[in-house]
């Protein structure tokens, strides 16, 4: 997972070409509990860095998933939608969220290493 | 405000509990195993909930104790037997309920037991009705629920002859050379008992409840456990400006008392006669969306109908859930009903409740 990218919304994001895979973090999972439901972008739209992308809501409440870069999304992770529980399993895995075309790949610059999201993280929840 | 703690803090601590600020008291909102894993272990074998935060309140009888009591709540006290509990409510004057509560006849004095929010105020408003200012909630007892279908056994381990209890009954046990009182009651839909007893046994009873089986849990499931049985919570369900015809809970109000006086009977019964604008409901979006607090629900054009009062995902009933309170003309079961989550209007049906299938021991027909 070396070319992932962690944004302060703690949402991750792999590069493969000029495609992301972006999906919610581990950390972010253990915060929200057991999450029951879950919204993802239509495949087709256009979504801005920083903008809402979806949503997760666990049994305690409901929280935005925001995109950690702009594209249009081109892949929705539907077994997400059908089995919530998956993200909670392996959220940093096969339970991403979508994947987009990137607009400017510059804008992953703005995102954090993994050693960094770790220090972040571990900051943020102390 | 100093928050406070039970006598249990350092036990949900050890279990690794996420504490939430509750009524003023530090409480375990879930444990290491999560809400929803909890919740099944509640409903499959046998869970433990600290609900010391809820008021005790121990009045002892004296000449005319009943029929004051009677005056605030709408419930049979005279006939109530000894060791019966009923669920009742102390009453406003508009017709709303300050709290609702469990009211049992002990050998010599009553037992109210009080939503935690909502003690204060009580106390202040049982003492004034009563002109007894020395009245004070016990503050040197535990309350422990034991919920489930192993809870029976569980508990019978532990204590003798527990299992004897019919639902809505309690009686006098003993544990450590102390005296305790156990109901067969609950508030998750389940079979289970609810124990009284000094602060200074309960980490030593809580611990021989876990060593036989059951599973300390959190608040988080005792709501998503409450709401799938279709049992109001206090402050969101029910509150000042509700009655208990309006929150269709009028099963509570006892029949040979709906004739008579007591605080707010007046709106009861013209409630009751006239009818209610509106009404307590089970709602079931058709999708998993989760409906909470305050969700505005719409007819089928448009117009506002009603507000959703709770609601969560029901890990038994594997479905999104929610009550609120809809207009009377479209309360009836499957009128199609409208839900506003995050600016979309989602389908959904009023449904009866309870949304899950009690397991009770019957004893009592009416609760």
């Amino acid at each position: 997972m070396s070319n992932t990218k962690f944004s302060k919304e703690h949402e991750w994001i792999t590069l493969d070409g000029e495609v992301g895979t972006i999906g919610i973090t581990k950390h972010a999972t253990e915060m929200l509990g057991d999450i029951v439901f879950a919204e993802l972008p239509e495949k087709g739209s256009n979504v801005e860095k920083d903008g809402t992308a979806g949503v997760v809501e666990s049994t305690k409440a409901a929280s935005d998933v925001y995109t950690p870069v702009s594209g249009e999304v081109v892949e929705i992770n539907q077994s997400i939608v059908d089995d919530p529980s998956k993200i909670n399993a392996d959220p940093e895995g096969g339970a991403w969220f979508f994947k987009l075309k990137l607009k400017d790949k510059s804008e992953l610059d703005t995102l954090m290493n993994k050693e960094e999201y770790d220090k972040f993280a571990k900051e943020t929840s102390a | 405000m100093n928050i406070k703690k039970t006598a249990l803090y350092e036990l949900h601590k050890k279990h690794k509990a996420k504490f939430v600020e509750f009524a003023g008291y530090s409480m375990p909102i879930q444990y290491s195993e999560g809400i929803v894993k909890e919740h099944n272990i509640t409903r499959n074998k046998s869970g433990i909930f600290d609900v010391s935060h809820m008021g005790q309140l121990f009045i002892k009888y004296s000449n005319d104790i009943t029929s004051k009591l009677q005056e605030i709540l709408p419930t049979d006290l005279k006939n109530l037997k000894i060791n019966q509990s009923k669920y009742s409510f102390l009453m406003k004057e508009n017709g709303g309920i300050y709290d609702d509560l469990i009211i049992t006849r002990m050998k010599d004095q009553y037992m109210i037991i009080l939503n935690a929010a909502c003690k204060e105020n009580d106390l202040q408003i049982i003492r004034n009705k009563l002109n007894d200012q020395s009245l004070d909630i016990n503050n040197d007892l535990s309350l422990v629920a034991i919920q489930g279908p192993e809870s029976k056994t569980i508990l019978e381990n532990v204590v003798s002859n527990v299992s004897k209890l019919k639902f809505m009954n309690g009686e006098n046990f003993s544990f450590e050379n102390n005296e305790i009182y156990i109901t067969r009651s609950g508030y998750t839909g389940e079979d289970g008992f609810e124990i009284s007893l000094p602060n200074k046994i309960v980490n030593s009873f809580v611990g021989k409840l876990i060593s036989k089986g059951s599973t300390l849990i959190g608040l988080g499931a005792r709501d998503t456990l409450r709401l799938e049985a279709g049992l109001c919570l206090y402050g969101h369900d029910i509150n000042e400006n509700t009655s208990p015809v309006e929150a269709n809970l009028k099963w509570a109000i006892s029949k040979n008392r709906m004739n008579d006086n007591f605080t707010g009977s007046q709106k009861i019964k013209k409630q009751i006669e006239e009818g209610v604008s509106k009404l307590r409901v089970g709602i079931r979006p058709e999708t998993r969306v989760i409906a909470r607090e305050s969700t505005k629900i719409f007819d089928e054009r448009n117009n506002e109908i009603g507000k959703v009062t709770s609601g969560t995902f029901g890990p038994s009933v594997n479905a999104s859930i929610a009550m609120g309170y809809i207009s009377n003309s479209h309360s009836k079961t499957d009128t199609k009903v409208y839900l506003e989550v995050r600016g979309k209007k989602i389908p959904a049906n009023v449904c009866e409740l309870p949304f899950y299938k009690k397991s009770y021991v019957k004893g009592e027909a009416n609760v």
